[in-house]
């Protein structure tokens, strides 16, 4: 076998455990699920009427938050990951692995490619659940292709950064605490609220944090909105953050042992 | 270890077996602290090497640094004919490690860690069922094969991980502590398990805390203080090095202590308790000829005791632990 035969069946036999891991313990990701799903329930029934008031209405509402709701669990799902890594680092597998000749990075891609698996059949109940409450999209199947296509972007984007925060982490506790600053971000963006309804300062960073392109590309997409620079924008931010977490990951991974 | 076993290096002809392990001025140093101050060593291929150590002498550090875990920060080391710094995927290739904790997945159960191991060892599928269930059944876990192995006992845990290990027929494993925190039942079925590898023809580096275990296993031990490696040899060779056999006499009288002294001219002299430390090599003949020459000299010693060296003995005196009763340290110094 090649190099790039081994990388593939290591990582592959990385990503099977993964997997096998999501199957048999399935808490995590449930909870990635559950919580976008009691947001999306909170905010179109608790506060839908309220903040709609001003769209047209709750179900105008749902339509202006679906999108956001489901950026926002991809962010979250995917930020879940650096739980599974800390417990691999901290565990003593790890070192076993790190002393069997196998490709280092399959280690990384397969808990990569598990966490973007995992994250995006998470979205499916998100959006029954939307769909449940009133959702209605005018998009045709090249638009939920094109939608699909892009939360799996952010997904492998934010996964990487997860997998490097999960590798700077002493503890799995710490582990679970450090994603809920990127988790929080869609708040202080368009997912909720459009940005330009925010005090000034806030405005400024909400029109320019990553998430919010993402959601009104994914809200151009489901809702025929105007998607303009957005799409674009969005997939730079996507390539920027992947970039950075997978360099960051691979200079963490690659260090010496230290515990 | 029984020579009725003939080692049977594996890739290996000629008369002296090529040294499985070999390294020279390992060091390793965290900080300000040195971990390891040039550690030599030479382990001949099919050999069982126990490495005995306190804790915090660098027993770990040392394993990590053979099976590549982490540089060494000077020093050469060559492990199955491999470099560990220019070709650790070779070394990996050729080792097998077991760790001082248990490296499975918990949350698989105990056939599909091993199985998990087979598909990274990139065996084939029937291949790797074969031997999956071939371990499962020699380390007496093919009853709990489906069970997870975050519901096993410390013992089972360890003997996953040894079966886990070994999945790949390694050359050479490295076993850092396997039975600290195992019941002394546990511990003689790991030993067992050692003494079949070792029948087979692996070689073994071992690092242990117990004497005794390095005593049972072992055919060379090194012993390794803060970093250094203070004496090497086999279990004999190491218990001769240290005047531990010996027979203490003690006398109440100044006059017959003094008289003594000149019967036993190469007697250790403790004037200030009256005794005499009388080197022998512990076996009654000797003890006869002692008494008889005491008695043939007229003189009379309030008491005496009879002190046979093990293991302990040389361990605590070498390593500067604890008060042996040699007292001092002992330097000895180190002969190949």
């Amino acid at each position: 076998m090649s190099t790039f035969a081994h990388a593939v069946h290591d990582s592959r036999t990385m990503l099977r455990r993964n997997l096998k891991h999501a199957i048999r313990y399935p808490s995590v990701g449930l909870g990635a699920a559950m919580m976008p799903i009691l947001m999306l329930v909170l905010f179109v029934y608790a506060f839908g009427g309220s903040i709609g008031a001003g769209m047209g209405g709750r179900d105008a509402y749902i339509g202006y938050l679906t999108p956001g709701i489901v950026v926002m669990g991809v962010a979250a799902g995917s930020m879940s990951t650096s739980i599974a890594v800390c417990n691999d680092m901290t565990e003593g597998i790890i070192n076993r692995f790190r002393t069997m000749n196998i490709t280092r990075s399959s280690f990384l891609t397969g808990h990569v490619i598990g966490s973007v698996i995992q994250t995006m059949l998470c979205c499916v109940p998100v959006v029954g659940v939307a769909l449940a409450v009133g959702f209605r999209s005018a998009a045709g199947p090249l638009e939920w292709l094109a939608a699909a296509g892009l939360l799996a972007a952010i997904a492998f984007a934010v996964t990487w950064l997860s997998v490097a925060l999960g590798l700077i982490s002493k503890t799995v506790e710490s582990a679970s605490n450090k994603p809920l600053l990127i988790q929080f971000l869609p708040f202080l963006g368009s997912a909720f609220v459009p940005a330009g309804s925010m005090a000034p300062g806030l405005r400024w960073f909400a029109e320019n944090q990553p998430f919010t392109p993402m959601i009104e590309t994914l809200r151009g997409l489901l809702c025929g909105t105007e998607i303009g620079d957005d799409g674009w924008i969005s997939l730079a931010w996507c390539a920027g953050i992947a970039l950075i977490g997978y360099l960051w990951s691979r200079s963490l991974f690659n260090s010496d042992t230290k515990r | 270890m029984p020579s009725s076993v003939m080692p049977t290096p594996r890739k290996v002809g000629g008369a002296r077996p090529p040294a499985a392990v070999s390294a020279f001025g390992l060091r390793k140093s965290y900080g300000d602290k040195t971990v390891l101050d040039g550690i030599d060593l030479r382990i001949p291929a099919g050999t069982v090497f126990a490495l005995l150590g306190p804790n915090g002498a660098g027993k770990t550090t040392t394993v990590q640094i053979l099976s590549t875990l982490v540089a060494a920060d000077g020093g050469q080391a060559q492990v199955a004919g491999h470099d560990i710094a220019t070709a650790p995927d070779g070394v990996r290739a050729a080792i097998g490690v077991t760790g001082q904790f248990a490296a499975l997945d918990d949350l698989l159960t105990a056939e599909e860690n091993l199985l998990l191991m087979a598909d990274l060892l990139r065996l084939d599928r029937r291949e790797g069922r074969s031997r999956t269930r071939e371990l499962l059944e020699r380390f007496g876990i093919a009853d709990v094969a489906r069970k997870r192995a975050a519901t096993f006992s410390g013992g089972m845990r360890r003997r996953l991980d040894l079966a886990m290990t070994l999945v790949g027929d390694p050359q050479v494993i490295f076993l850092d502590e396997p039975t600290t925190g195992l019941d002394p039942r546990s511990r003689r079925t790991m030993w067992d398990m050692v003494r079949e590898l070792v029948a087979g023809g692996t070689t073994v580096f071992l690092t242990t805390q117990y004497l005794e275990e390095a005593d049972q296993l072992a055919d060379r031990i090194a012993v390794l203080d803060d970093g250094r490696i203070v004496a090497e040899g086999t279990a004999d060779e190491l218990k001769a090095r240290i005047p531990g056999s010996h027979v203490r006499l003690r006398f109440t009288d100044s006059a017959e202590y003094e008289r003594a002294a000149s019967v036993f001219p190469g007697a250790a002299r403790d004037d200030d308790e009256l005794a005499l430390r009388v080197a022998g090599d512990g076996g009654l003949d000797a003890l006869r000829s002692l008494l008889d020459r005491l008695d043939a000299a007229g003189v009379r010693a309030a008491g005496f005791s009879v002190h046979t060296p093990d293991l302990d003995d040389v361990f605590l005196a070498l390593t500067g632990q604890g008060t042996a009763g040699s007292g001092a340290p002992l330097h000895l110094e180190e002969n190949r």
